[in-house]
């Protein structure tokens, strides 16, 4: 394998929780515990979990829009915590991130054109030439840029303001796109429209992709491989295939079960996990999925499960598998 | 309208929508009672700047045998006071004053008040708590009382009414700003912005100003007939203008013993305040629903 594009190791995120008359910190969120995973060239690794996970916490931290506690973060090689002030603005010429919300996410006092071309102007491009760039890309996302370019957000639809999200983010020619949950907030004809735009763009810009998503159908359809997160943690990680087709780890297992499959041979018949995840704040001690794992055993509450190779790049943290593979069944 | 507005400004584009602003005013200028309002300010003021020309005598000479004129008096329009002072001339130069007095502190407040807001709200932490904390002191007061205790120590006179109004509207405004600060600051266009690698100056100039000015303004809007009451509520007290400059609340206050006399000249400079600050909320109130986003 080459060198990833996007590296890192044991990245962590606690947010304190203040509380009392002397706002003393009083608890720790724990938003992101020690994640660590490589992004290749090209690749798409796609992020599932539950809401609250700690998947936008992630997408924040590798832009560094969080600051991470601790763990490293390598862009391309480079230590991106260690980056100067200067250096970071460039860096973020080559990492951009693409939101969740298409609401939140367009200044709406902004026109369009002036909003993508807003990240032009802050690395500055002349104005006219910028302009000029935003209106093109706009067109690459299939707006029209004569028709849409000077309207403002809010005379756009959810799609039409998702595609402004994704031509602001690109028109910087970044050579790492995260996606924050960018079809969530659609619905399913224009998710489709959207996903096939950014395979599309993928494919002409040589991009490289951090897919986050909760839907694990679209994760699938878009993922090379796939980070299975819990609780701020990451308990599975493989193929896209290999997770689809043989899940390990039981919160891995339940996800799938409970996500809607077309497949009526796919169906599983294991029960989907029952109510919801504990709070971040006091997570359980060893195996976090513990508490709601239908395999439980006294050994899960000690320490956490050591990760444990179960294919060729399939790995999964979980104490039912041992130097062998063996089947939950 | 919008095939017009295209011919203007982009000619090589079928149907280009309103700029914001242009909507703005389209929308002020199909609201009957915002227009109305707008109108009888502007006479307002107007009369107000116009008044060494329009005034007929000199609003502090007064001759003793003419005392409290009726409406309609011969020579005197809106009568005379009780020192025998024409009251249209007193009005007219009386809105000076009172204008000035109400309007100064709220620009004073929004100018200092936004900036403070901004900064409470964008930096956080200790800033904030520091810039907080000491404005919840000031608010910890009534308005009224708290004019009255600044004005009452820094002694009578306009200069000392602005100050002391100024720091009465400052947290106002303060607390405003930096509340639609916090909540503009974290919208993920902020997030985007800073994600592009713009700087603070960038992002504050570019993206939060255009989105915390709107609030700010128009919650400043409305505290201007307030401001004017409060003025001419301490020249009424005696704290403010001194006399024999004409104000409005000043002459209500030494108009007030007439009221026996003659009913209805005392009650013009209260009717000149009611007016005055009935039009600035009209004004406001229509002004805020312009400038909502409409989506």
């Amino acid at each position: 394998m080459s060198r990833p594009l996007l590296e890192a190791r044991g990245l962590r995120k606690h947010f304190p929780l203040h509380g009392g008359v002397l706002q003393r910190t009083r608890a720790w969120v724990r938003a992101v515990d020690d994640v660590s995973f490589e992004v290749a060239p090209g690749e798409t690794l796609g992020i599932v979990g539950e809401s609250g996970c700690g998947k936008s916490t992630l997408a924040r931290l590798i832009l560094r829009l969080v600051e991470p506690e601790a763990g490293v973060l390598r862009f391309d090689g480079e230590d991106v915590r260690a980056a100067s002030p200067s250096r970071m603005k460039r860096l973020r010429r080559d990492m951009q991130l693409v939101f969740q919300d298409p609401y939140a996410s367009l200044n709406p006092r902004l026109t369009i054109e002036d909003a993508i071309a807003f990240s032009l102007l802050v690395h500055g491009t002349p104005r006219r030439e910028a302009r000029e760039r935003a209106r093109a890309i706009l067109g690459r996302v299939g707006l029209d840029p004569g028709l849409h370019g000077r309207r403002y957000a809010h005379e756009l639809s959810g799609g039409q303001r998702q595609r402004v999200n994704i031509a602001r983010a690109l028109v910087l020619d970044p050579r790492l796109l995260v996606l924050d949950e960018p079809v969530s907030a659609l619905d399913k004809s224009v998710q489709a429209q959207v996903l096939n735009l950014l395979r599309d763009l993928k494919a002409e810009r040589a991009l490289t992709y951090v897919f986050i998503s909760h839907d694990l159908n679209v994760i699938e359809y878009v993922s090379d491989r796939v980070l299975v997160m819990y609780l701020g943690e990451v308990v599975e990680t493989g193929t896209a295939e290999a997770l689809a087709q043989s899940p390990k780890h039981p919160y891995t297992q339940a996800l799938f079960a409970s996500a809607p499959s077309m497949d009526p041979d796919r169906r599983m018949d294991r029960l989907p996990i029952a109510g919801d995840p504990p709070n971040a704040i006091d997570p359980p001690s060893g195996c976090r999925f513990r508490t709601r794992c239908p395999f439980a055993m006294p050994r899960c509450a000690e320490v956490p499960p050591p990760w444990v190779p179960v294919g060729a790049t399939h790995e999964v943290a979980c104490y039912l598998y041992q130097a062998e593979p063996a089947s939950v069944a | 309208m919008a095939v017009s507005v295209a011919l203007v400004e982009a000619p090589a584009v079928a149907v280009t929508p309103m700029s914001y602003w242009r909507t703005v005013g389209w929308r002020l200028s199909r609201d009957r009672a915002t227009l109305l309002a707008g109108g009888v300010l502007m006479l307002i003021v107007l009369s107000a700047v116009l008044a060494p020309w329009l005034a007929p005598y000199d609003p502090s000479a007064g001759s003793i045998r003419l005392r409290l004129a009726e409406v309609g008096a011969p020579g005197h329009v809106l009568g005379t006071d009780e020192q025998g002072r024409d009251m249209l001339s007193r009005l007219l130069w009386g809105g000076r004053m009172t204008l000035v007095a109400g309007l100064t502190p709220v620009l004073v407040a929004l100018v200092l008040g936004a900036g403070l807001g901004v900064a409470a709200g964008y930096v956080g932490g200790i800033t904030n708590t520091l810039i907080m904390r000491t404005m919840d002191i000031f608010y910890a007061f009534p308005a009224v009382l708290l004019a009255i205790a600044i004005s009452g120590a820094l002694g009578p006179g306009l200069a000392n009414t602005l100050i002391s109004l100024s720091i009465v509207f400052v947290p106002r405004v303060v607390r405003v700003a930096e509340s639609a600060t916090v909540q503009v600051k974290g919208l993920e266009y902020i997030a985007a912005a800073r994600a592009s690698g713009a700087g603070v100056r960038a992002i504050v100039r570019h993206h939060l100003l255009a989105n915390v000015l709107g609030p700010i303004l128009v919650f400043a809007s409305t505290q201007v007939s307030l401001s004017i009451i409060l003025a001419a509520g301490l020249s009424f007290l005696g704290l403010g203008v001194t006399p024999p400059a004409a104000e409005w609340g000043l002459m209500l206050n030494t108009l007030r013993q007439s009221i026996y006399v003659n009913a209805i000249v005392p009650a013009l400079p209260g009717l000149a305040i009611f007016v005055t600050s009935m039009a600035f909320n009209l004004l406001s109130d229509g002004l805020r629903d312009a400038m909502e986003i409409r989506g």
